[in-house]
């Protein structure tokens, strides 16, 4: 036990080293040949998209049927955020990295993407990858290379990009993809179905633990682009897999949109962990910049005693608007929230997650903490709906909110509707401020202010890093150090 | 080590510390009491860094170093300890990881490799002996939920670990039950050198049977008043303060 908390110090201490310098590391551009189609929205763009992509007509038509409905649609604006009126025309809606002619062997990756890779930290050979994750990386609009690919092959699990998997797996596909979020779902997921690139589609044979993490890395690298990806994951009866997605985007003054979508589906039995480190550009100290992130997340617990847990990191983008949510169909079904959300600056969060009690005896646990500083402002919006026929549902909700300096912003929005008289839904909710004699008292024991707020913060948000694979823990500390850079003094 | 001289502090326009003089050698041990409110928290924290007050006038060096123009951790790691009369709650960063991350700033500081984890844990298990501090303690967050007394002992820990020059313990024996006197006492003794320099305030006389002061300070309104050896504690606890006062109302 001791030894442990020992380990992490020593990994604080390094991560301390790491980022004295403190700006956004990930912000430079990779000078490659990009194929970008022009800007703007309308049919024939999608219709484009679909031709480069090389897909099916099936595919095709259900683009054009989100992208219609989209046309219909308006840009929400209930959420508690301040979202600059965006022109959809002036978006370039695909962009693909130009890989050089292939040579040797098929799998040969431009050597530039490598290197950007490389200077992520996500080797893309499958020697160098990190003990026991599989990478997905995709740039801009596509998949760069998925590694691990015949090792888990062997198993019977699937994971590649999605472009691939709608030609080779069009079943699989057809059945699940909308399955769990509709195009018709709400504004950003009707047109991510219209407009979507890429991404990573995992499925899990019955029976199978996936033994390696799998993991998909999104880099927006191209100008003026969006980056919508969408990503499925079907875990089949008795399986289990551990998800990981990071994020990263150079440095820019225009604000770029990602609208991303992630379904996923759990039948009896089946358990799907899904972690987040979401560190897209946050924009520059005066708000100038960053990425708009608009995701739909969204679990389908359909089997019985099947469960899906959620963790997400998320100290990036300039605006988040995201709800990763469990529908707990299945009798006995577990869905899990844990959340750390971070802003600072003129950074706006509006976060949360949706546990929808269908099924019997179903459970859902909340942890959410947001640790706001400079101008920012931070929303936790949760919604625990209990059904009619939802017998002996049990919510607990924890939402915990840590400010810094006082002129950010902390909001909690719990929503409840609960139509069985069995359920049993807590909800508890602190705020708490660093206080200036803490940081103090870790002064006059030699340590800076800005370790202290590290260690504080770090302190305060455990439970749910926690939750995180190791690597990605690590990882996610060093983020939130960065992130609050220059909050206090 | 430490020279204080004509040492001004305010806050919100009221002055709290008003002229201090006071100088400190190695292998001393000063004790400074004096009534409620006159100011002894406020120098030991002006001190120690605190950008609560503001220093108006007066100097304050340590080792011949300008300590008013060190941040408070640059002034830790160059030596000087502060035991808190209320020491504060850090929720959440366990002991262990707190200590660990203090001692590995003062090494780097003095240009010293950090302890690794195992040389780090032998270290914090020599001093939990020397100050007989409950194992549990160490596994918790600081000071959460500690007991008064538990929180004093703590002090005295983070004191064996960070092996100061100078140690300000600021009512260290409040709170303390008769046991616990003794131990953080004895702890205090343990770790006096020739090079180190204690100083203790206090409202008793009974801790400076333990920890023997070579000064005694009477702190007043901000000023220090009287200055003898150790016998005038025993006269003050025998008297109180009203004779001193009376002789410094004005
Ligand atoms: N933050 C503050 N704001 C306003 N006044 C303060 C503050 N801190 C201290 N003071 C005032 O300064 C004076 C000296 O306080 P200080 O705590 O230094 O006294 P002390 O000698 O340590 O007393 P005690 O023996 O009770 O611990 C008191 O009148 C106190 O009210
Ligand atoms: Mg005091």
């Amino acid at each position: 036990m001791i030894d442990n908390k020992v380990i992490m110090a020593e990994d604080q201490d390094k991560i301390l080293e790491e980022v004295t310098g403190g700006e956004y590391k990930y912000g430079f551009t990779t000078d490659i040949e990009t194929e970008v189609i022009p800007k703007g929205l309308n049919e024939d763009v999608v219709r484009l998209i679909s031709q480069k992509k090389n897909e099916p007509e099936w595919m095709l038509e259900f683009r054009l049927k989100a992208f219609s409905h989209w046309l219909k649609m308006e840009q929400p604006n209930w959420a508690k955020l301040n979202i600059p009126k965006i022109d959809f025309q002036d978006i370039i809606y695909y962009a693909a990295p130009k890989q050089k002619p292939k040579l040797d062997s098929m799998d040969d990756v431009d050597p530039e993407l490598k290197a950007t890779f490389d200077k992520l930290g996500i080797p893309l050979e499958e020697q160098k990858v990190l003990s026991g994750v599989a990478v997905d990386a995709v740039m801009d609009s596509v998949s760069v290379k998925t590694t691990f690919k015949e090792t888990l092959a062997e198993k019977g699990i699937i994971f590649c990009s999605f472009s691939e998997a709608v030609q080779e797996y069009p079943d699989l596909i057809k059945k699940y993809m909308g399955s769990v979020v509709p195009y018709t779902d709400n504004f950003f997921a009707a047109l991510n179905n219209a407009v979507f690139s890429d991404g990573s589609f995992v499925y899990i044979p019955k029976g199978v633990r996936c033994p390696i993490e799998l993991s998909t890395y999104f880099r927006i690298n191209a100008t003026n682009t969006g980056q919508f990806e969408r990503t499925l994951i079907v875990a089949d009866d008795d399986s289990y897999v551990s998800y990981l997605e990071g994020c990263t985007a150079p440095q820019r003054d225009e604000n770029q949109l990602h609208a991303a979508i992630v379904e996923i589906v759990t039948m009896d039995r089946a358990e799907v962990k899904y972690s987040t480190v979401q560190n897209w550009y946050p924009g520059d100290k005066e708000g100038k910049g960053g990425i708009y992130n608009f995701v739909t997340k969204r679990a389908l617990c359909k089997g019985d005693y099947s469960k899906v847990m959620w963790t997400q990191v998320e100290t990036g983008s300039a605006i988040t608007w995201k709800y990763p949510s469990c529908v707990l169909m299945g009798n006995h079904s577990v869905g899990e929230f844990y959340s750390v959300a971070v802003t600072n600056n003129y950074q706006q969060a509006d976060t949360g997650t949706k546990m929808i009690h269908i099924g019997k005896n179903t459970r859902s646990l909340i942890v959410s903490k947001g640790v706001s500083a400079g101008k920012s402002q931070n929303s936790y919006r949760g919604l625990v709906r209990v059904n009619k026929k939802a017998e002996n549902a049990r919510n607990f909700s924890q939402c915990d909110s840590l400010l810094m300096g006082d002129k950010c912003g902390a909001h909690t929005f719990p929503y409840l509707e609960i139509n069985n008289n069995s359920a049993v839904v807590e909800h508890e909710a602190t705020t708490s401020k660093i206080g200036e004699d803490q940081i103090f008292y870790c002064n006059t024991r030699g340590l800076s202010t800005e370790d202290a707020i590290g260690l504080i913060v770090n302190g305060y948000v455990k439970e749910v890093i926690n939750q995180l694979p190791m690597e990605f823990a690590v990882e996610a500390q060093k983020l939130l150090q960065i992130s609050l850079e220059g909050s206090v003094g | 080590m430490l020279e204080i001289k004509n040492l001004h502090a305010k806050i919100d326009d009221k002055e709290i510390l008003r002229g201090i003089n006071l100088t400190i050698k190695p292998g001393e041990v000063h004790a400074i009491m004096g009534p409620n409110g006159s100011g002894k928290s406020t120098l030991s924290s002006v001190l120690a860094g605190s950008e609560v007050f503001e220093v108006s006038e007066g100097s304050a060096t340590f080792y011949g170093k300008d300590l008013l123009e060190m941040p408070a951790e640059d002034r830790a790691r160059e030596g000087l300890f502060y035991s808190f009369q209320y020491p504060v709650e850090i929720p959440g960063v366990s002991m262990v990881n707190f200590m660990r991350t203090a001692v590995n700033e003062h090494r780097k500081y003095n240009n010293e490799k950090p302890y690794s984890a195992s040389e780090f844990l032998k270290l914090m298990r020599e001093k939990k002996k020397l100050v007989e501090i409950d194992s549990n303690l160490t596994n918790r967050s600081v000071n959460e939920g500690f007991s008064g007394g538990e929180k004093k002992k703590n002090e005295i820990f983070q004191m064996a670990m960070l092996q100061p020059k100078i140690s300000i313990l600021d009512e260290t024996d409040s709170g303390l039950d008769i046991d616990a006197l003794r131990i953080v006492a004895n702890g205090v003794n343990k770790l006096k050198s020739e090079d180190n320099a204690t100083v203790v305030i206090t409202h008793y006389q009974r801790l400076l049977d333990y920890i023997v002061p070579d000064y005694v300070h009477v702190l007043y309104k901000g000023r220090i008043v009287m200055s003898a050896g150790k016998e005038l504690a025993l006269e003050l606890e025998e008297k109180g303060y009203d004779w001193i006062k009376k002789q410094f109302e004005d």
